[in-house]
């Protein structure tokens, strides 16, 4: 359990791992993450899971390299085991046959987008998906995520490729194209701002829309509650209660703040932890 | 007996401590233990009752005068393993029991001078033995053929496992954590109970013969249902604890440093956040602590908060100190580390920065009205007395509720109102072949009564398994 069958560099700073994990395998759905750690001494940290194949036993993950933890993890090998494997946790996603559904992805959250748009897609939805990054260089799945949906719009921040701008502009077209309200729902999931901006746009149209939290985690069974969340004022856990939310009901600002209560150790931590790192390959 | 008995003291002899002044700035325990002197005289002043009260006051019923008669005779590994044949964690045990409601209070020296000091002997036999390597393994019985899976590494679990294993079951435990031990490890901090202790008396369950799978949450990676079907086992013994953390509901509350105990302490104990950056996980570090409860939990939050370089630390109770549910020994040793006691007072509201951090906490006084329903004095706000205090990092530990990742998958497992599940006095639930113990049955309580609840189910799985395998119902007699 746990160990690395395949390891791919899906973009800059992006891995993808295919990780031997039968049990999970076999209870996977779309939206349930996983809680993995690198070694002993390292944080545990949640990832949602991308794909599995219950017949081989395997799950996919994907990992952008964002602080010492990440780092960590990226720098495990082929044939090398994670030092613990935790899942599947939280909520699966809420997945019901409807005419059409909108599936935003921001940067890494391709990866979780993914299995919940096969899904759609399987059970006969219309699937109208935009993937949106800061540059060409940084999307990746753009095939599999293509061969879940009928129409598949790319947004980059430079416009390297696709559209030049932000997810959010091809969203609100869609709504305003949408008289007859065939878009049942939206999913965004992403980076923080990307599914407030998300959830703000479609709000007036009010139309259904889901966003999975990337929260401070630490068990992810819902024992800390260091994941928590405010909806409309009612506070929930991320872990147990998530990982996806109604995003018209989340308090983006507290989530916000609530991510950046460690950026100064991590910042430490990750520039002690380059520091050893030179000193090692020097 | 003797014609000429010597003096015996009537106080115990006392036990070395790291100087308070010290151990603020470190982790390491802080009572250092008995010599083999000081073990020696301590045991001595045992007057070997014939009815001893104290063996009724144990959880586990250890033999009390036994193990203390063989460490006054300086046989010290056969005291520890006297002790082992009930408790298979004597040194957890003999360094957080509250020994002063159990044991010790039933002592008969204690009615003209103070009790044996039976916890302090309990960890001196258990450490003797690990630290000179005299553990023996005992004689498992012959293989019975049957597989129990246990639920949870916590007390209750280790002893329903080093109990059945040694009847000649197989035992598997399952635990959600990376590490077992459960709230040996996430919960209890280092300087009250080193983790290479806990790691060692796992150890020695594992040299016995117990399996233990890591990273495990039953009710989400496996089921109860399958643990019976393809997993093959037997029967199946619950013991997940408590863990689900309460929170007051109070406005900023889910400001960034404020916490539960349960994520604070197990930031610092299981992920060794105070080792940070050696260690991964980060912790927020307060200047002014203010820790919102009078339990043990809440000791162990201050406390910590005060080694992890805290100038003031506030437990902040809403009743008196004589209500508080702590420990006597917790309560002093926290105030010898200069934790402030500001009882009678409750948190209002958190108010917090620009950056969403915690920067003020307005706390309510009361006085103490009417008994409750727990025969406590109903704490009242006083109206109009409010005050203010300027605090960096708050941990609200004010209990904690029935997690429900397995109870709520698994079926036919009966619950009560508050989510913990049903379960009689051998442990026996609903469900015919599951038994439950511990904190998830009986809410938070202490790390033995845990272990007698174990040591209860350890004994009914075991007649369950080489009788007919019919479970009698009896639900007149079950704990609601």
């Amino acid at each position: 359990m746990g160990k690395i069958l395949h390891k791919a560099e899906l973009a800059a700073k992006i891995f993808e791992y295919v990780v031997e994990a039968p049990r999970i395998a076999r209870k996977a759905q779309p939206g349930h993450f996983v809680v993995v750690m690198a070694n002993e001494r390292s944080e545990r940290v949640p990832l949602t899971i991308a794909d599995f194949d219950r017949q081989r036993g395997t799950i996919s993950l994907v990992l952008m390299v964002v602080g010492t933890s990440t780092m960590q993890l990226s720098a495990l090998k082929e044939g090398e085991t994670l030092y613990a494997l935790i899942g599947p946790l939280g909520r699966p996603s809420e997945i019901e046959a409807c005419d059409t559904v909108v599936m935003v992805a921001g940067g890494v959250g391709t990866a979780p987008v993914y299995p919940i748009a096969r899904a759609y897609f399987d059970l006969g939805s219309r699937v109208i998906s935009i993937q949106g990054s800061r540059t060409k260089d940084l999307l990746f799945w753009t095939d599999r995520l293509t061969s879940v949906s009928h129409q598949h719009i790319i947004t980059t921040d430079d416009g390297s490729a696709g559209r030049k701008g932000l997810v959010t502009e091809p969203l609100r077209e869609l709504l305003q194209a949408d008289p007859a309200h065939r878009i049942a729902c939206v999913y965004a999931i992403g980076p923080a701002v990307m599914m407030k901006a998300c959830a703000k746009c479609t709000e007036p149209f009010g139309v259904k829309t889901v966003v999975s939290l990337n929260t401070v985690m630490v068990d992810g069974t819902g024992m800390c509650g260091g994941c928590r969340v405010e909806l409309r004022g009612q506070t929930r856990f991320t872990c147990a209660d998530g990982p996806e939310f109604d995003g018209h009901l989340v308090d983006w600002e507290k989530l916000l703040s609530r991510q950046k209560i460690y950026s100064q150790q991590e910042k430490c931590s990750l520039d002690r932890y380059v520091e050893q790192w030179k000193e090692r390959h020097e | 007996m003797s014609e000429k008995k010597p003096e015996r003291r009537k106080t115990r002899v006392p036990m070395p401590e790291q100087d308070p002044g010290v151990r603020i700035s470190n982790f390491k325990e802080v009572p250092l233990g008995y010599t083999p002197e000081q073990a020696r005289e301590e045991a001595g002043r045992c007057l070997q009752c014939k009815k001893p009260f104290c063996v009724e006051g144990c959880p586990v019923n250890v033999d009390i005068p036994g193990f203390l008669r063989l460490i006054a005779e300086g046989r010290f590994a056969e005291a520890a393993q006297r002790i082992k044949a009930t408790n298979c964690l004597p040194a957890v045990c003999g360094r957080v029991c509250p020994q002063e409601t159990q044991c010790e209070e039933r002592c008969v020296l204690g009615k003209k001078g103070e009790p044996a000091a039976i916890g302090r002997l309990e960890r001196f036999a258990a450490d003797f033995e690990r630290e000179n390597n005299l553990i023996r393994l005992p004689t498992r019985a012959d293989a019975t053929g049957k597989k129990v899976a246990v639920v949870g590494a916590g007390p209750a679990g280790l002893t329903v496992a080093g109990d059945l294993i040694l009847l000649g079951h197989e035992v598997t435990i399952f635990e959600a954590f990376h590490k077992p031990g459960g709230v040996l490890m996430y919960g209890i901090p280092e300087f009250r109970l080193p983790k290479d202790i806990v790691e060692k008396e796992v150890e020695y369950l594992r040299r016995l013969g117990v399996v233990i799978e890591l990273n495990q949450v039953i009710g989400k990676s496996i089921t109860v249902d399958e643990l019976f079907g393809e997993e093959g086992f037997d029967a199946v013994f619950i013991g997940v604890g408590a863990g689900l953390p309460r929170f007051m509901g109070v406005p900023g509350e889910n400001l960034g440093g404020v916490y539960s105990a349960n994520e604070y302490l197990t930031r610092s104990n299981l992920m060794k956040a105070y080792a940070f950056p050696e260690y991964g996980t980060p912790i927020v570090r307060g200047r002014n602590v203010c820790v919102v409860g009078g339990g043990n939990v809440a000791m162990d939050s201050a406390r910590t908060a005060r080694r992890l370089g805290a100038e003031n630390v506030y437990i902040l109770y809403r009743r008196s100190r004589e209500e508080m549910p702590a420990r006597a020994e917790e309560i002093h040793h926290a105030e010898q580390e200069g934790i402030i006691f500001k009882l009678l007072c409750a948190p209002l509201e958190y108010t917090g920065d620009e950056r969403g951090m915690v920067r003020q906490v307005r706390c309510q006084e009361m006085e103490l009205g009417e008994p409750d329903d727990s025969g406590r004095r109903r704490p009242v706000p006083k109206p109009g007395a409010e005050f203010v205090l300027e605090t960096d990092l708050v941990i609200v530990a004010i209990g904690s509720g029935a997690n429900p990742v397995l109870t709520k998958q698994t079926k036919d497992l009966g619950l009560n109102r508050r989510g913990y599940i049903i379960a009689n006095e051998a442990g026996r639930t609903t469900r015919a072949g599951v038994w439950a113990g511990g904190d998830i049955v009986t809410g938070s309580a202490t790390v033995i009564l845990a272990m007698g609840a174990g040591k209860a189910a350890a004994k009914d799985i075991h007649g369950y398994l080489c009788g007919d395998g019919q479970v009698v119902q009896s639900p007149g007699s079950f704990r609601q």
